[in-house]
């Protein structure tokens, strides 16, 4: 059967050779092992170091370029927020004693292998992160990006990816209250599946990742441990089994591990139950790199030593070895650090909800994490070299060199339409197009009534749900990024997926106060990768300190390409906002009140760079992205939140990709009101409709609050323009002297395309 | 007045029902499926979710649970049941209602606002509506399609039994358009829409859902008195 690998044979043994490259590690990396452990590591030490050191993990290419948070954050800004980058999730205060805390995490390579499990265990990863900070999950969110919407394969991949958010997600009991939709041919082979997760605590129920208290309990529960997931560390295992049959066997087991939402469901209610009965000094879940990662990073947070007996762990396959047992990502287990005298109460609480819960270990004072398999000590390693000590690259950064032609090939050159009958057609044309059309297909499988606090969900600019009952507080979030933008003007995209979901957020009526992110880009091994990378991340921190944000976590997930082809650089940034009573919430559709005037806030320039229109219309990409303003962002938010408190404001939509046309369109199919606009006789039709300058929103305004409203936009600076009425009696949306569209029309051609494609 | 409101590993929207009970001014209970106790209430709603996974089949486990013998005898004396999504297809595996539910003919999960007519106002969670009222209550499930032999549907039909049906499209199949059914003596009453997730328009597509509630303050006011 199995020979073991142990600390001792190690020492009799010094120069086995170790399959260190196979499992990803370095030349340079492995000596460097060997330097720290003062010998060659055991199998398990070696499978512990190359998951942790792997890029997943340890962030080892773009650990260097986090200094740009820090110089970023001024103490003001940080007054909020009770945890930050480097914490499972971060946590801000939004006030009345509430915390909350959310997070985004990418699950990109799963998905594209096995679209359904992929996405589904994105969601569960995502949502032990928000637990185990000590909150409970209250709703999640997914930005998802796909290949060109007609090709075969999105066809396969989004409808698996859709069905196992919906499939996970739903079975878990939390609303999906947002999220992104995206085609472009450069995720063909390599489509984004994010995830994001909120949840809320009370302030003083935080929960820390550390393993403090010597003699504490560590207890693993949830799930048993299996082969699934285990990646890489099968190379170990045709090693050290002799038997062809346990080789081949293992090599059937998918990479992607398999969810369970029940399970994860019912530990859900068992942590929140062991929280309140304060049973629990430390918490982490297991996720990428599984026991691994959890062992270290508890110890290494903590007093800095540990001692498991890895034998104790409950397994759900025969024969399995100590490196395959400390890498498994099976999916629905935490692990804890409870003091002693509390262990009979916990595991009172386990047996409730039928959750398995095994004491696996305590903690010490040795400052070593020394992990045992059946007496034998097969891991002794300082934590903190696993978990926070990895490599460190700094990856050579170079400006693509067709970096300037790209920005040189401006649109102003494509043929544009100008006649009533051509900006009718281009209208439609883009409503149905994918990107713009409606996405209710995919977000009626998503549950977003679940709780009874969902307040907005998709199609809103943001989602936003209750968390105090009693008093209405509430927070609204929204994701954002144009990969487009980006790929013109990392920087300038970057600020513009910023300013987008900072603007959502404040015309939901929320006030924007956290940044998380989640970094989607090509190998770092590319120098015009890293630059990009580079450049987004300067633009994010930049960006933030201009807005007084905080970024307070984020997550990278590199190699995103086919081939040598990158995807379009996809720095998704996520902003949560709070509201004091979300009764006060804005709408996105209009007709809400009898005699609303429509008024366009913010300025519009001829801007089509990266636009929809030239990718729908020309298949064109080139130019700079539309200017990014954040002083006038934050001006625009300050307006749109007054106007929500001293309720001005009936309805309002932001403008972002397919222009005011898109707005409009939304705007009153959403409402089921007509409505008739005016355009400026000084600006050409089609830059008004279609430009995608940034800064703007659509609001509808009571008609009795019309002149409050303008003048206090007067003002304060604000440039606004009346641009028409809503018409609760016409059932179409007229734009003069262009067309008039029945909403009928209007909501075939945007309901009608996702269908078409999926069904 | 208490609403007892069970919660299974696995239910999710047993806090919705919760809440709905107290917006009618009753009392919540909660229910624990491990115990059979039904803790003196007046009326128990099984509320929908996931309970035990769904795994061999939806309900199918639940009905076993300690607490569903109780809630059988409680209805067989006339104590008011309602079932909801997961709990309608629960009452269905307990024998309580007739008929099963299948996938959805889209095979797809549906969430969505979804307008019924309630046919039948004199169940123990009706009479607060108007016969024929339209009401929008938010559906979602996969398992949705209600199906039944044709006699049962028959019977169902001949004795007033459906007590809601889809009205301006059939999200998922359902044989004659049926949301909801009752017991013969009409105190057990399952609907696979979610009236607990309509009982305010700030969270709810509006707030048709709180007549169902309100019908069963009646019904055991009513039970009281006789």
């Amino acid at each position: 059967m199995t020979e073991i690998d142990t600390v001792d044979k190690a020492a009799t043994d010094p120069d086995r050779p170790q399959p260190y490259a196979e499992l990803g590690l370095k030349d340079d990396e492995y000596a460097r092992i060997r330097e720290i452990l003062g010998r060659r590591p055991t199998e398990a030490e070696l499978a512990m170091y190359s998951v942790m050191w792997s890029e997943h993990c340890s962030y080892k290419s773009s650990k260097v370029h986090w200094r740009h948070w820090k110089e970023n954050t001024t103490p003001e800004m940080q007054a909020k927020l009770l945890a930050g980058i480097g914490e499972n999730a971060g946590v801000v205060d939004i006030g009345d004693g509430w915390a909350v805390t959310f997070k985004v995490e990418s699950h990109n390579h799963p998905s594209y292998v096995e679209p359904y499990q992929g996405a589904a265990t994105g969601v569960g990863g995502i949502v032990r992160d928000i637990l185990s900070m000590g909150a409970r999950p209250l709703a999640v969110m997914d930005p998802l990006r796909f290949g060109a919407a007609d090709h075969p394969d999105t066809k396969r991949v989004l409808p698996g990816v859709v069905a196992g958010i919906g499939g996970y997600g739903n079975c878990l009991g939390l609303p999906n209250i947002g999220g992104e939709v995206v085609f472009d041919p450069s995720y063909q082979g390599n489509p984004l599946v994010n995830a994001m997760c909120i949840g809320a605590m009370r302030v003083e129920d935080l929960q820390l990742a550390k393993a403090s208290g010597v003699g504490n309990k560590v207890i693993l529960f949830g799930a048993r441990t299996g082969l699934d997931g285990i990646g890489g560390v099968s190379v170990l295992a045709s090693e050290s089994f002799s038997d062809d049959e346990d080789v081949a066997s293992r090599k059937k087991l998918p990479s992607v591990q398999v969810g369970d939402p029940f399970t994860e469901k019912v530990l859900i209610e068992c942590c929140m139950e062991l929280f309140a009965q304060r049973l629990v000094v430390g918490i982490q879940d297991l996720g990428g790199a599984g026991l691994s990662c959890a062992t270290s990073e508890l110890a290494s947070a903590g007093e800095g030593g540990m001692h498991i007996e890895l034998d104790k762990v409950p397994l759900r396959a025969k024969g399995m070895t100590p490196a395959e047992v400390l890498s498994s990502e099976s999916q629905e287990r935490m692990c804890a650090i409870v003091r002693p005298e509390d262990v009979d109460a916990f595991m009172r609480v386990c047996q409730k909800w039928d959750v398995l819960a095994t004491v696996i270990g305590e903690v010490t004072d040795t400052g070593r994490l020394v992990i045992t398999w059946h007496g034998e000590t097969v891991v002794d390693v300082p934590p903190r070299t696993v978990a926070h000590e990895g490599p460190e690259y700094h990856r050579p950064i170079a400006r693509p060199a067709d970096q300037d032609e790209l920005q040189a090939d401006d649109p102003a050159k494509l043929p544009r339409p100008s006649t009533p009958e051509e900006l009718r057609e281009t209208l439609l044309r883009l409503i149905s197009s994918p990107n713009l059309a409606s996405k209710e297909w995919v977000t009626s499988q998503y549950d977003r009534y679940v709780r009874g606090n969902t307040v907005l969900a998709q199609p809103s600019d943001s989602g936003m749900i209750r968390i105090d009952e009693e008093t209405g507080r509430g927070v609204a979030a929204s994701t954002d990024c144009n990969g487009r933008y980006v790929k013109l003007d990392p920087y300038v995209g970057t600020q513009l997926a910023l300013a987008e979901a900072y603007r959502n957020v404040a015309t939901t009526g929320a006030t924007p106060l956290a940044v998380t992110n989640c970094l989607n880009f090509g190998s770092p091994e590319d120098p015009g990768v890293m630059w990009q990378f580079e450049q987004a991340v300067k633009g994010l921190a930049e960006g933030c300190r201009e807005l007084g944000i905080p970024v307070t976590g984020g997550n990278v997930s590199f190699y995103n390409q086919t081939g040598s082809t990158a995807i379009l650089p996809t720095p998704v940034v996520g902003v949560l906002g709070v509201i004091d009573d979300v009764r006060r919430r804005i709408p996105t559709g209009i007709g809400a009140e009898p005699g609303e005037t429509l008024i366009l806030l913010g300025e519009t320039s001829d801007e089509f760079g990266g636009s929809e229109w030239a990718h729908v219309v020309h298949g064109h990409l080139g130019g700079r992205p539309p200017q990014v303003d954040l002083a006038r962002e934050k001006l625009l938010a300050e307006i749109l939140v007054a106007g929500s408190r001293d309720g001005m404001l009936s309805a309002a939509h932001d403008l972002s990709e397919g222009g005011l046309a898109q707005a409009l369109v939304e705007a009153a199919l959403i409402g089921q009101t007509g409505a008739r606009i005016i355009l400026d006789e000084d600006q050409d039709p089609f830059v008004q409709l279609f430009s995608e300058s940034a800064g703007r929103v659509l609001v509808a305004v009571p008609r009795t609050e019309e002149l409050r409203f303008t003048e206090m936009c007067t003002a304060r600076g604000l440039p606004w323009r009346r641009i028409g009425v809503v018409d609760p009696e016409s059932n179409a949306l007229e734009i003069q002297d262009v067309a008039t569209f029945p909403l009928d029309e209007l909501r075939q051609a945007w309901e009608g395309t996702l269908p078409a494609l999926f069904d | 007045m208490k609403i007892g409101v069970i919660t299974f590993p696995g239910t999710l929207d047993d806090v919705d029902a919760a809440r709905a009970a107290r917006a009618v001014e009753a009392e919540a209970v909660p229910l624990w499926h491990a115990d059979d106790d039904l803790r003196g209430v007046d009326a128990v709603v099984v509320p929908g979710g996931f309970s035990y996974g769904d795994y061999l089949r939806a309900g199918a486990i639940a009905r076993f649970a300690p607490i569903m013998q109780s809630v059988v005898d409680a209805a067989r004396r006339g104590m008011p049941v309602l079932g909801i999504c997961n709990g309608f297809q629960i009452l269905c595996e307990a024998g309580l209602l007739p008929g099963v539910m299948l996938r959805n003919v889209g095979l797809h999960f549906v969430c969505k606002d979804q307008w019924l007519r309630v046919e039948n106002t004199e169940t123990a969670w009706t009479t607060r509506f108007e016969p024929g009222a339209e009401i929008l209550i938010p559906i979602k499930n996969i398992d949705g399609r209600y199906t039944a032999s044709a006699e049962t549907v028959r019977e169902l039909e001949a004795e007033g039994r459906v007590v809601f049906r889809y009205v301006e499209g059939n999200p998922n199949g359902s044989i004659n358009d049926i949301a909801g059914i009752c017991s013969p003596d009409g105190r057990v009453v399952g609907l696979m829409p979610h009236p607990e997730h309509a009982i305010d328009a700030l969270t709810g597509p509006s707030d048709d859902g709180l007549g169902v509630f309100y019908s069963v303050l009646d019904a055991t006011r009513s039970l009281v008195t006789a």
